[in-house]
């Protein structure tokens, strides 16, 4: 074999061994990026994070928030903590979020990880308060309501309902979560009076459900009425024709 | 410190060649530790200055005097600082950044600009002390490397992290990096970082020389391209240069002192230099001394012509 034709292929091989230390190296190290990314979030963030991977994208990791918040409502996850590391969360059972009106955690966020587009604390969605209404006083007939005079959100937030009592005639009056109103601050879950807490803070979109175009709900106001149903352009989903009539004119003139 | 050359040897200057001797005086001594006294000063300085804002309310004029951590701060209330490395991760993600942080960036690029671009890692960075402790305690046990590792691999892992962060759409290096863990669980609680500095230090210790530091980490390598231009540098006075070679045998980055490139800049221009002034003081000829690269160019090339 001729020299230079050795040495084209030693330096290829050497080549290939390089490429492929990187590569490897490189699969290794993505698969820890994507474990630790892309995990399920399950960590409460501060008010005006982006959605969870725009989040652990622009966040620096630098603890800015933490500093600001003067209720040490905050802190950076440490390496091996559930939360993605070096981020900043809240547990709202030890310290929740305050609500303060000039949100000085956003201020301090250097990158915009923290949205500095959100002026008005109450338009905030850190998470969504759950009850447990196996474990809530309420919900077995005691008189508490303890979340709904914490809410700094009161009354729209949670509200009291009634609920009729199977067995005396007294009613229950049980809390209830409206998730258009609700900023996950925590105060009810910090409140919660159970050994456990029955109401808990958690990211809206491991509790949140979503019902779809396709059903209608004829009966609520807004809901125009028509006798059918044509199915859109894309098959599946599809829009009611539109009706000349007000469901008025259909009690009165012609359907019944 | 080191075996003595033998004394009837001549230099290519035609001096002949001394050792280093490390003076008996106190005073002497500490002359010849100043850099390395000087350096953990500002790296202990550094993180006392985040750890007192925090901890304990430190300010200045009604301001603190630097919140945040070195990923990311603010200084006094105003001037803001971020690592340029972590911002240009991020912006690979493609995600839209606040001025600040950009305006940030700026600033510490053009300080390290000035300083001498891996400045930040011999100066300012907490991994250094753990690695240069390594250092120290492997000459002392003997320990011996355990294979050799081609130190341009950084400038793969550098590339590597800059490739991922796009890939992946996460800031790649900083969502592993033992230097921000430490930094981090130092200033706002303790987690298992500790495990990823233990593990820089084991393998500085046991497995390769320097092999952090001097072989892998990215931010180095980012910190060695901007030492290319950076204005700070180590200058070489050529004429009194014997080639002892006490410099290299103290250098974390020996392959920067070739001598002859040296000679012919005036200067010791590898970005791969650190810096940290080890070579400075052991130079039994003070052939070496901080300078400025404008200032090598200026004055140091003429006298080549007489040679």
């Amino acid at each position: 074999m001729r020299a230079s034709s050795k040495a084209r292929r030693e330096f290829l091989i050497r080549m290939g061994q390089g490429a492929s230390v990187a590569a490897t190296g490189g699969l290794i190290w993505s698969y820890l990026l994507m474990e630790q990314a892309h995990a399920t979030p399950t960590g409460i963030r501060p008010p005006g994070a982006l959605a969870e991977l725009d989040f652990n994208a622009s966040c620096i990791k630098c603890g800015q928030c933490v500093r600001a918040c003067p209720y040490d409502t905050l802190r950076l996850a440490a390496a091996g903590e559930a939360v993605s590391i070096g981020t900043p969360y809240f547990t709202p059972r030890d310290v929740p979020c305050y609500m303060c009106v000039d949100i000085p955690c956003v201020a301090a966020c250097p990158t915009g990880a923290l949205d500095h587009g959100l002026s008005d604390i109450n338009d905030a969605r850190m998470g969504l308060a759950v009850i447990d209404i196996e474990n809530c006083l309420s919900w077995q007939g005691l008189r508490c309501e303890i979340c709904h005079r914490v809410c700094p959100v009161q009354d729209k937030a949670i509200t009291v309902e009634h609920n009729p009592r199977k067995i005396s005639k007294h009613a229950m009056f049980v809390p209830l979560v409206h998730s258009d109103a609700c900023t996950g601050c925590g105060m009810c879950e910090e409140a919660c009076p159970t050994d456990e807490a029955a109401i808990r803070i958690l990211p809206a979109k491991l509790v949140q459900g979503k019902i779809g175009k396709h059903y209608r709900l004829g009966w609520t106001i807004d809901t125009p009425v028509t006798q059918d149903f044509v199915p859109g352009p894309d098959g599946a989903a599809g829009s009611p024709a539109p009706s000349p009539s007000t469901w008025l004119d259909y009690l009165n003139e012609d359907g019944l | 410190m080191s075996t003595p050359a033998n004394p009837l040897k001549i230099g290519p200057n035609g001096r002949p060649v001394r050792p280093f001797v490390l003076p008996d005086s106190l005073a002497g001594k500490l002359g010849v530790w100043r850099y390395i006294l000087l350096r953990r000063a500002t790296q202990i300085t550094v993180l006392l200055l985040f750890f007192g804002t925090a901890h304990w309310g430190w300010s200045l004029a009604g301001e603190p005097v630097m919140v945040g951590n070195l990923s990311s701060s603010e200084v006094l209330g105003v001037i803001p600082m971020a690592d340029p490395f972590a911002v240009l991760q991020i912006f690979l993600t493609r995600h839209t950044l606040e001025s600040r942080v950009i305006i940030g960036a700026s600033i510490v690029l053009i300080l390290y600009a000035l300083l001498g671009g891996r400045v930040w890692c011999s100066w300012v960075c907490p991994i250094n002390m753990v690695t240069d402790l390594a250092g120290w305690l492997r000459v002392r046990l003997g320990v011996r490397d355990m294979f050799h590792l081609n130190r341009n691999i950084r400038y793969t892992v550098l590339a590597l992290a800059l490739l991922l962060s796009m890939l992946t759409g996460v800031a790649a290096f900083e969502w592993v990096s033992p230097i921000s863990m430490m930094h981090r669980e130092l200033l706002f609680g303790m987690g298992l970082g500790w495990m990823a500095v233990a593990g820089v230090f084991l393998f500085d210790l046991l497995v390769l020389k320097h092999g952090w530091c001097g072989h892998l980490c990215p931010l180095g390598a980012f910190y060695a391209l901007l030492g290319r231009v950076a204005a700070l540098r180590v200058g070489f006075d050529t004429p009194t240069c014997t080639h002892c070679g006490e410099c290299a045998r103290v250098c974390p980055e020996p392959q920067v002192l070739n001598l002859k490139l040296a000679a012919r800049a005036g200067m010791i221009s590898s970005g791969e230099c650190t810096n940290c002034g080890r070579c400075i003081t052991v130079c039994p000829e003070d052939t070496l001394h901080f300078n400025l690269r404008y200032r090598v160019n200026s004055t140091e090339i003429p006298q080549l012509d007489s040679h």
